[in-house]
């Protein structure tokens, strides 16, 4: 349960912080007064989806922190056996990385008011993502003919959970980019679609992420590192 | 004394808060079903939560009768023991106290006490709802389905929970999961309006430190179940996998009729771990919204500010961040290191620290108030003692070597039913006739709810102080016979018949209520738009039952803390938060 509490610290931390800006100390029965008397403690001035969004991204990240958990304390067991990671998930990652420079793309090109360049990222973007989808169903194909299906082995089974609750992720994030593309292209403001954008390039820059995080546990990189931590600790 | 007078003129311009873009019902169908309106959600909420949660009552009714008077009913055979209390618990802790808490209160209050027009996300919350009402109605067909609901206990612990020697293996415990993972996708929908509401859509004036303690108590409950419930997500996707696919996540190499099964190496300890990191925050996602509006129905009800409102929020973070690390105290007998025992059971017993302070504060608001014995009020008062009672047995069973004895017998279920049954069912009856007049314009009751709160709160002590001394004996929960034992005096089945009739008599008592709540929707007095004279915003609405946008053309404006009551030199012994600052009047000035 090592990876979930030092996610849970992390978001700890944030709210941790957060508050501290928010006059906790104050004591508001001697505080009456008109509204501006006291700086800093009005509502958040950000737009409410990207708050939303942001609050979506921690619950997003302890469901994957929790599978890591799960990994981490079942590959410890003795039927655990390693799965020949496919050599096309280093192809996936790849396209993935490019999926998220595309959308950086379109975001920057957002901000300095540039449509085509947004358009360009955007579809860009959309297309690697759904590349690195089917890349991942191949992958799975390759798996299966090799003998490797979801019940033979935990190491499989959790492979294919992870990876599947990964994609479906990424299939919800297509739904908003889908719509944002189609906002464009019926010819949409730019101030309309500028939130949008930046939105989906957040959650795009953390699905990399959390891929990349998964990729080294699938693939055993972390399990050095974690040793390390480990011998630190003790 | 200066004399103050309350100058009528506002001090701030109109509120400048951005108008958010209202959606406008333009059928009956977008006004009443499908609306997107927080108030009607809210509605639909608690109108689900309370059908499902008679379910529950019916089937506690039923496991009560088979523990009272065992033999004597033919229709409850040990198998549909076992459904009974497996669907009992799952539907009282998560389809009802949750959803009514979070769902429900957190619907209707937080846009109103916050001064928003409405939730940030009205689809998204619409859809909410929806989800939920499908994740009850999956759970109810599991009565009807081949092998009926699933008999595992609410922990659903495998390996029993998916092997033929449970009832309900077939698609009781299939569709229970399904039910799980969809109330945890709407709870999710949900849960993002509830925090943003709060963080962005408060009203020019309403700093954090002036919420009331019913929104704090709300929102952090919603912080916590949603970064806990993807625990139990997990949890049931992997189970779904372990049973449907055949993997091996949760179940170890098993024998089962003299056959191998295809199952083998996995940790059903790994599942303790994940339902529990989800199990124990889920106590207090349902005990502090309880604590919030508890605060808030002694301050109005008492007539006095609340006493410590600082530390109150505080004692709110402080216990939800604590409640993420004391999971493993479900677990002293899984065969834990005792270091691990040992680091669980201190969390758990500084986790009263923060409570004790809130029970404190409590005390200390009722100390010289001005009590006024309202319906609400004497809830209030029966969670505050039901509260303490629990919390107590919760010290015995936090320690590890009294734990262990005391685990599995009926002084775990006379412990958890006191403490986040009983205790948080007083709070939402409380609630509901505290906020009723607001919801429909009429006031119930008053007799009929004198009479409910009498036998609702004796009644529980009488089903629930018994029930600790038979746990005390050694008997053991889950147990549909108990049968002969050596350590089990006869007289312990005369207490569990009287026990059995005790519960009989309250459930009823909960038809009166319901009876009250249809009765005074159309007969009730009428109540006007703050019968009870209180601060907070939702009381100061232009309409009752507010109206959609909640507020007429301007948002309010909040000049002070929510618990001004009994104010010195004020006019009325309370002062709404949208009240203007108090100027003291030209010819009482000082010279």
């Amino acid at each position: 349960m090592s990876a979930i509490v030092l996610f849970m610290a992390v978001i700890a931390v944030i709210v941790g912080w957060w508050l501290s800006q928010q006059r906790l100390t104050a004591k508001p029965w001697l505080e009456e007064g008109a509204p501006g008397d006291f700086p800093d403690a009005d509502a958040m001035t950000w737009p409410a989806a990207k708050i939303g969004l942001g609050v979506f991204l921690a619950v997003a990240g302890s469901l994957f922190a929790l599978f890591i958990s799960a990994y981490s304390m079942r590959m410890n067991m003795v039927d655990w056996r390693t799965l020949p990671v496919p050599g096309l998930l280093w192809f996936n990652t790849g396209v993935l990385v490019v999926s998220s420079i595309a959308l950086q793309w379109a975001y920057l090109a957002a901000r300095t008011d540039d449509m085509e360049n947004v358009i360009i990222g955007l579809c860009a973007g959309g297309a690697s993502a759904i590349t690195f989808l089917v890349g991942q169903l191949v992958a799975w194909q390759q798996l299966r003919a090799a003998g490797y299906v979801v019940a033979s082995n935990p190491a499989n089974s959790f492979f294919y959970l992870i990876t599947a609750a990964h994609g479906l992720h990424l299939i919800g994030g297509l739904v908003a980019l889908g719509r944002t593309t189609a906002k464009v292209w019926r010819g949409a403001e730019m101030a309309q679609v500028r939130l949008s954008v930046e939105l989906c390039t957040i959650y795009w820059h953390f699905m990399l992420l959390v891929w990349l995080a998964l990729l080294g546990l699938l693939t055993g990189w972390t399990d050095n590192f974690v040793e390390i931590c480990r011998r630190l600790l003790t | 004394m200066v004399d103050v007078q309350y100058d009528a003129l506002a001090d701030a311009p109109p509120a400048e808060v951005p108008e958010v873009e209202l959606y406008h019902p333009k059928s009956w169908w977008t006004r009443y079903v499908f609306s997107q309106d927080a108030k009607v959600i809210a509605i639909q909420y608690s109108l689900t939560a309370t059908a499902i949660g008679l379910v529950a009552l019916v089937l506690s009714w039923m496991m009560r009768l088979q523990l009272g008077f065992p033999g004597t009913f033919s229709f409850i055979d040990a198998n549909q023991y076992l459904q009974f209390i497996t669907m009992h618990g799952m539907i009282m802790v998560i389809y009802l106290l949750t959803a009514l808490f979070l769902g429900g209160f957190g619907n209707y209050l937080i846009p109103l006490m916050v001064g928003a027009r409405d939730m940030v996300f009205p689809y998204v919350n619409m859809l909410s709802y929806w989800v939920y009402l499908l994740a009850v109605l999956v759970l109810a067909s599991t009565f009807f389905v081949p092998g009926g609901p699933t008999g595992a206990g609410w922990t659903l612990y495998p390996p029993q929970a998916i092997l033929s020697g449970t009832p309900g293996q077939d698609w009781g415990i299939i569709l229970m999961l399904a039910s799980l993972i969809l109330f945890i996708i709407g709870f999710t929908m949900g849960g993002l309006n509830y925090v943003v509401t709060v963080l962005q859509a408060r009203t020019r004036g309403m700093t954090l430190m002036r919420m009331p303690l019913t929104v704090w108590g709300i929102f952090t409950a919603t912080i916590m179940a949603l970064l806990a419930f993807p625990a139990l997500f997990v949890a049931s996707v992997m189970m779904l996998f372990d049973r449907v696919l055949g993997t091996s996540f949760f179940m170890p190499a098993l024998v089962e009729m003299g056959q191998q099964m295809k199952y083998g190496g996995g940790s059903p300890i790994l599942f303790q771990h994940l339902f529990w990191f989800f199990g124990h925050p889920e106590v207090y996602i349902v005990a502090l919204p309880a604590f919030g509006i508890v605060s808030d129905l002694i301050s109005t009800h008492a007539r006095k500010n609340i006493f410590g409102y600082r530390m109150m929020v505080w004692a709110i973070v402080a216990i939800g961040a604590l409640s993420f690390i004391v999971w493993a105290h479900h677990m002293y007998v899984s065969g834990m290191h005792p270091k691990f025992g040992f680091f669980f059971a201190t969390t758990t017993l500084i986790i009263a620290i923060p409570t004790a302070i809130k029970v404190y504060n409590w005390v200390l608001t009722l100390w010289r108030g001005d009590i006024h014995l309202t319906v609400p009020m004497l809830f209030a008062l029966g969670f505050i003692i039901t509260f303490v009672n629990g919390g107590l047995t919760g010290l015995f069973l936090g320690n590890v070597v009294v734990d262990v004895p005391l685990s599995d017998t009926m002084f775990v279920v006379a412990h958890f039913h006191m403490v986040m049954g009983v205790a948080p069912i007083m709070v939402v009856l409380g609630a509901i006739y505290h906020w009723y007049p607001k919801m429909t314009g009429r006031m119930l009751n008053d007799a009929l709810g004198k009479f409910h709160f009498w036998v609702t709160f004796l009644g529980a002590y009488l089903i629930f102080f018994p029930m600790h001394y038979i746990g005390l004996l050694g008997v053991p929960r889950r147990y549909h016979d108990i049968g002969e034992a050596a350590f089990i005096p006869s007289s312990t089945h005369t207490l569990n018949a009287f026990i059995s009739i005790m519960a009989l008599i309250v459930g009823f008592a909960q038809m009166v209520f319901l009876f009250n709540l249809v009765w005074s929707y159309f007969k009730g007095r009428p109540s006007g738009g703050n019968p009870w004279r209180a601060t907070t915003l939702e009381w100061q609405t232009p309409e009752t039952p507010p109206g959609h946008g909640n507020w007429g053309k301007e948002l309010p404006v909040v000049y002070r803390w929510a618990y001004d009551y009994s104010v010195p030199g004020a006019a009325q012994d309370f002062i709404p938060q949208n009240q203007p600052r108090a100027k003291p009047a030209l010819q009482g000035a000082a010279p």
